[in-house]
């Protein structure tokens, strides 16, 4: 009975965790700019690759995870330069133009690199709970997955940085005239987002295949919960990742992990049906309506 | 009246006439291999038309027309399967365009009706789009067979019976007539709904949906609907792609297949259906060419010319290209005793 109940609730982490590293980039980059980038798998793809190559370099596993996040960060401040800052407020536009991106970099990639370069098995060990193991690594990315958000919390929340983008999220226009530069802080974001992403990549690449075509096994998904969870970035993706983790999880330990990924897609369906402002527009509609 | 038919004189109408004359003569001027290489680029041409329709005009950044195609193409190829009869084929097309027009009402129903605005639209259909494809491509073992048609994997369903007119099947020249009667038919459908009230309404849903909405215009229901017209013209397409190889699998429906024609329908013109039309066929002889040089560059030239038509060309190459040249024949002929229709003379003449 327990061994069940603590099987279930290690599926249940996992996919929380995933969601949550997956989708923490696209969601604060949507949340703040309205734009939704089409080469986030791309980008954690790129995570991914520069993590594995160090770390067959024989550099340290945490050093090679804070370089892989820092250099895709670089990568996404240069995107956002030559390509996402001439698109400000043309959201659809941008849609286009990231989805051009995310071709070049997977068939350049492809090209570069070849089909798939060889992985690193994944770190740690395991632990057994009753007759079946667990993987220590997979509890690790859970704890990394609610530091993340806490995180993002405490960033925007408590910094002045978090302020000003708080600001320019509510009116660009009004947060400009008060003296914020609404340009610098979307770079800033979209170089915030790229980093997560090549964060998502570095922690997911032990664990996976490494091929040019990887970053749409986190698409999907995260896809579905930045819909699920709406504008608000920590709202939002706190309460679907749940959800969704929950779904997901029990769907695919009962009939396996092609219907945990349909039932993702349904449920994103009926929810965006039911709420169309996704779960943090319902929560914030009725904080809104406790307060009055 | 007279006035009416010198405005209608433009670079785009022009354009247009030449290329379907073009296409008219082609199966005279060539062999019958190319031609029927040319029924395919057709093909494709419809599948960009769907997505100028919803796209172009609606304004619904649909990333799921390869998905219609793919469903009209295994609906059609299913019931071929299942039924051996030949001369039902033209049932069976009917069948997978309903199909494809039916899914894309469920899913148009759930969209629209729950207020979801564009981006969203975009990330829905493609996720709708990776779905299916996922579906399909792990469908090998023999657990996954409809009737007496295995969906087969990767490899997809193969000898499908093409289609069949009583005794006569449409194969060659035939094949290529349909497909050109069709593609004329909804281009000039689209041309005509352009200057009717339909037409207007969508442009109107597209330039500023909360807009229309106050002027009385049920918008989720206009956009429901024409999202599953568009459906069923990509699902059209679909079928007649599986007519005319006699197979259809999963890639019909993967990301090189879906990006396609956003990549045309963008780089062309998307409010243009004529600019889509000659994109279309320009870019389908071109990247056939470049396949014999190397195929895997074909990827990278396609994100290549999406990012600089974003963000250099936003209306579209050839769009962009009627309008110059629009105005450059109104400078030109201002003198002259001939007059231009198009952008540059409806400012001078309001």
């Amino acid at each position: 009975m327990f061994n069940s109940i603590f099987n279930y609730f290690y599926q249940f982490l996992d996919s929380f965790s995933f969601l949550i590293i997956a989708v923490s980039g696209l969601a604060i980059i949507f949340g703040m700019m309205g734009i939704i980038n089409l080469a986030h798998g791309e980008f954690i793809m790129l995570g991914a690759y520069i993590f594995t190559i160090l770390a067959k370099a024989s550099v340290p596993l945490v050093f090679a995870i804070a370089l892989g996040t820092v250099f895709v960060g670089i990568f996404g401040y240069i995107v956002d330069k030559l390509v996402v800052s001439r698109l400000y407020g043309r959201a659809l536009d941008s849609v286009v133009a990231t989805w051009g991106i995310s071709l070049l970099l997977r068939q350049g990639i492809l090209i570069l690199l070849g089909p798939s370069i060889p992985g690193l098995t994944t770190p740690m060990g395991t632990f057994a709970v009753g007759s079946s193991t667990y993987s220590i690594y997979r509890i690790v990315l859970a704890a990394v997955a609610i530091a993340l958000l806490a995180g993002v919390y405490w960033l925007f929340m408590h910094t002045t940085f978090g302020l000003h983008s708080r600001a320019t999220m509510q009116s660009s226009t009004i947060a400009q005239s008060l003296g914020i530069n609404t340009g610098r802080m979307y770079s800033m974001t979209f170089m915030l987002g790229s980093a997560l992403a090549g964060l998502c990549g570095a922690l997911y690449a032990p664990t996976m295949t490494i091929t040019p075509t990887m970053g749409q096994a986190f698409q999907n998904d995260s896809f579905v919960t930045v819909i699920v969870g709406g504008a608000n970035p920590l709202i939002g993706m706190t309460a679907s990742g749940t959800v969704l983790g929950v779904i997901q999880s029990a769907l695919s330990m009962l009939f396996g992990t092609f219907f945990g990924k349909i039932g993702l897609l349904v449920v994103a369906i009926i929810v965006i049906r039911v709420l169309p402002q996704g779960f943090s527009g319902m929560i914030e509609k009725h904080m809104v309506k406790g307060k009055r | 009246m007279k006035n009416k038919i010198k405005c209608a004189v433009t670079t785009e109408n022009i354009s247009a006439i030449a290329v379907f004359v073009f296409f008219l003569l082609y199966p005279m001027l060539h062999s019958a291999y190319k031609v029927l290489n040319m029924a395919n680029f057709l093909i494709t041409v419809i599948l960009a038309l769907s997505l100028a329709l919803i796209w172009g005009y609606t304004g619904i950044f649909s990333y799921a027309q390869a998905a219609f195609y793919g469903i009209g193409g295994y609906t059609y190829a299913i019931f071929c399967k299942n039924f051996a009869n030949p001369s039902l084929t033209p049932i069976f097309l009917i069948a997978g365009v309903l199909a494809g027009f039916l899914v894309a009402l469920v899913l148009g129903y759930f969209m629209f009706y729950g207020g979801v605005n564009d981006v969203f639209v975009a990330l829905v259909t493609m996720c709708f789009t990776l779905v299916l494809e996922t579906f399909l491509a792990q469908t090998a073992g023999p657990e996954w067979a409809i009737g007496k048609a295995q969906l087969g994997g990767f490899n997809g369903i193969n000898a499908v019976t093409p289609l069949t007119f009583g005794a006569f099947p449409v194969k060659g020249e035939a094949l290529y007539a349909l497909v050109l009667l069709l593609v004329l038919a909804i281009y000039l459908a689209l041309r005509i709904m352009e200057k009717r009230n339909l037409g207007y309404c969508l442009l109107s849903i597209r330039e500023n949906r909360a807009r229309s909405e106050m002027f009385g215009y049920n918008t989720a229901k206009i956009q429901m609907v024409i999202f599953a017209v568009s459906g069923a013209i990509a699902a059209l397409a679909g079928v007649l792609y599986t007519s005319w190889g006699g197979y259809i699998v999963p890639s019909a429906v993967g990301m090189t297949q879906a990006t396609m024609p956003v990549v045309l329908v963008a780089a062309g013109g998307r409010k243009n259906p004529t600019a889509v039309v000659i994109f279309t066929l320009f870019y389908l002889v071109l990247s056939q060419n470049l396949a014999a040089s190397g195929s895997q560059y074909s990827l990278v030239i396609l994100g290549l010319i999406l990012l600089l038509v974003v963000l250099f060309v936003p209306k579209g190459i050839i769009h962009s290209l009627f309008e110059i040249i629009d105005e450059k024949a109104a400078v030109l002929l201002k003198n002259g005793s001939i007059r231009t229709g198009g952008k540059a003379n409806e400012q001078k003449n309001p």
